[in-house]
């Protein structure tokens, strides 16, 4: 297989890569066998560090697992209404942006650039500080949405907003053309074109979402983070837990992940309709 | 906003300090996400093997968790340091998955032709690297590996509330926390803090985006 920088490889590039690869291995296999060495001589593998996470007979192991689930619950819950809110305020910002009057215009383009250059735990903390003391009382998941949603909403705008800026003028024309008025043209034609080309960056988005839930630690909202925390106090095993705790992450990521490639794979087979694709129509 | 001005030293010091994390962090991130990048795309298959499934399971997980993880697990093996170093440590890993991605994507941007081309005229493997390949790649990777560094340092906040004291995020804490602050004035004072490195980044990084640009 021929790639950008090698060429299909000959008999001694083939050796080369063997070597190279032996060589590799072997470093690797020194580096795994260092640190399964280090983790075993700070007794990292006995049974009482593992136990409550992987005995059933363990006295913990109930208690941990039934606390882990429930932050797994208070993280998908927070996650779900950030991302329906983000998801909902970001076409709104999107849309305003782009039918916007230049007198305002600029009014939203700066509320844009100042919401994205605040870090996400700032605008989270923000929301739980400010909120109580104008007199805003909420749970705390609300102040973890909320700050997510501030950020998130103005990053999914500008995604959506990229996306109709990337469709060909002829949608925009031949909508106006069939008599659309501008904002019919943008929710009939314009928007679900959008959201199909941008589906992969808007999925990784979420992504982002989610794995920022666990910032809600930060505000004691018990999510599964703050879970592991508080079962790494009475259990004394963080390696293990955390490990746990980012496996799970991991999991839910890489399955959210995973759908965005398959969303990009179809993407290339059903594109917004070009000029070429409609010329090609009925040829062999 | 009397607050701010008050402490205004306070302030000073910490937007020093996160600038300082991320100088560190920054440059160790693009060291270590450009060596796995090279990983990524090397013919040898255990290299691209540790290049993916590294870029995969940081990129999945949540910094906190990475930063957890490391402040509280190494230490259980014998690993000890500041809080301060764990936490640049953290933000080096979990921004090196980032940059790798970054690094690998603007290098398959470079059509395959041109790599062919340059070894038809006979170039050797370094030479089109160095006068084909990496000019084009460099240029393509400027615009997102810019992203990754701005988020990098709106990610360094997370350190602050991690436990780095004296950084711009723990200013904001600790105002309003121990000192007992109202928190709009106080942290609005931070928030401007990280305006002031987020927004002349971003708008930096649209005219190099604009010199670079490869017209293809």
């Amino acid at each position: 297989m021929t790639s950008l920088l090698f060429d299909v490889p000959g008999p001694r590039a083939r050796r080369r890569v063997l070597v190279g690869s032996v060589v590799a291995g072997v470093v690797l296999a020194a580096v795994a066998l260092v640190v399964v060495r280090r983790l075993a001589d700070n007794g990292q593998f006995d049974s009482a560090k593992w136990n409550p996470l992987l005995n059933p007979s363990d006295e913990n192991f109930g208690l941990l697992w039934r606390s882990l689930w429930g932050g797994l619950r208070a993280t998908m819950a927070a996650a779900v209404w950030a991302m329906a809110f983000s998801l909902t305020l970001g076409t709104l910002l999107a849309v305003t942006r782009i039918t916007a009057a230049p007198w305002y215009r600029w009014l939203v383009v700066s509320l844009v650039e100042l919401l994205r250059g605040v870090p996400v735990v700032m605008a989270i903390f923000f929301a739980s500080r400010v909120l109580p003391e104008v007199g805003i009382r909420l749970s705390l998941r609300w102040y973890l949405v909320i700050g997510l949603t501030a950020y998130n909403s103005v990053v999914i705008g500008e995604i959506i907003r990229s996306g109709v800026a990337a469709l060909p003028r002829g949608q925009t024309e031949a909508a106006y053309a069939i008599g659309l008025t501008r904002w019919a043209a943008l929710r009939l034609i314009l928007l679900p074109q959008a959201f199909r080309i941008m589906l992969p960056a808007l999925i990784s988005q979420l992504v982002v979402i989610l794995k920022d839930t666990s910032l809600g630690a930060f505000i004691s909202y018990e999510e599964l983070l703050r879970r592991g925390n508080l079962a790494v106090q009475t259990l004394g095993n963080p390696l293990q837990l955390y490990l746990l705790v980012g496996a799970v992450f991991i999991a839910v990521n890489a399955a959210l992940s995973r759908l965005a490639v398959v969303a990009e794979r179809r993407m290339s087979r059903l594109r917004a309709a070009r000029p070429e694709d409609v010329i090609n129509v009925g040829a062999p | 906003m009397r607050v701010v001005v008050d402490h205004f030293d306070l302030y000073w010091h910490g937007f020093v300090k996160t600038l300082g994390i991320c100088l560190w962090a920054g440059t160790g991130a693009l060291v270590l996400g450009t060596l796995l990048g090279a990983f990524r795309v090397s013919p040898i298959p255990p290299l691209r093997a540790t290049g993916t499934a590294y870029v995969t399971l940081v990129r999945n997980c949540p910094l906190t968790v990475v930063l957890f993880f490391i402040a509280f697990g190494l230490p259980e093996v014998g690993v000890n340091q500041s809080y301060y170093r764990f936490a640049v440590g953290g933000l080096i890993i979990y921004t090196a998955a980032f940059v790798c991605e970054a690094v690998r994507s603007g290098i398959n941007a470079v059509p395959t032709g041109q790599a062919e081309a340059a070894r038809a005229i006979g170039l050797t493997f370094g030479q089109s690297l160095r006068f084909i390949v990496m000019p084009q790649a460099l240029r393509t990777v400027v615009p997102p590996l810019g992203s990754v560094v701005i988020a990098m340092v709106k990610n360094s906040a997370i350190v602050g509330a991690f436990g780095v004291g004296g950084e711009l995020y723990d200013v904001g804490a600790s105002l309003t926390g121990a000192q007992g602050f109202a928190a709009l004035p106080v942290l609005t004072g931070v928030v401007l803090g990280y305006l002031a490195i987020t927004i002349p980044a971003g708008l930096g990084l649209g005219v190099l985006e604009r010199k670079v640009a490869v017209v293809r």
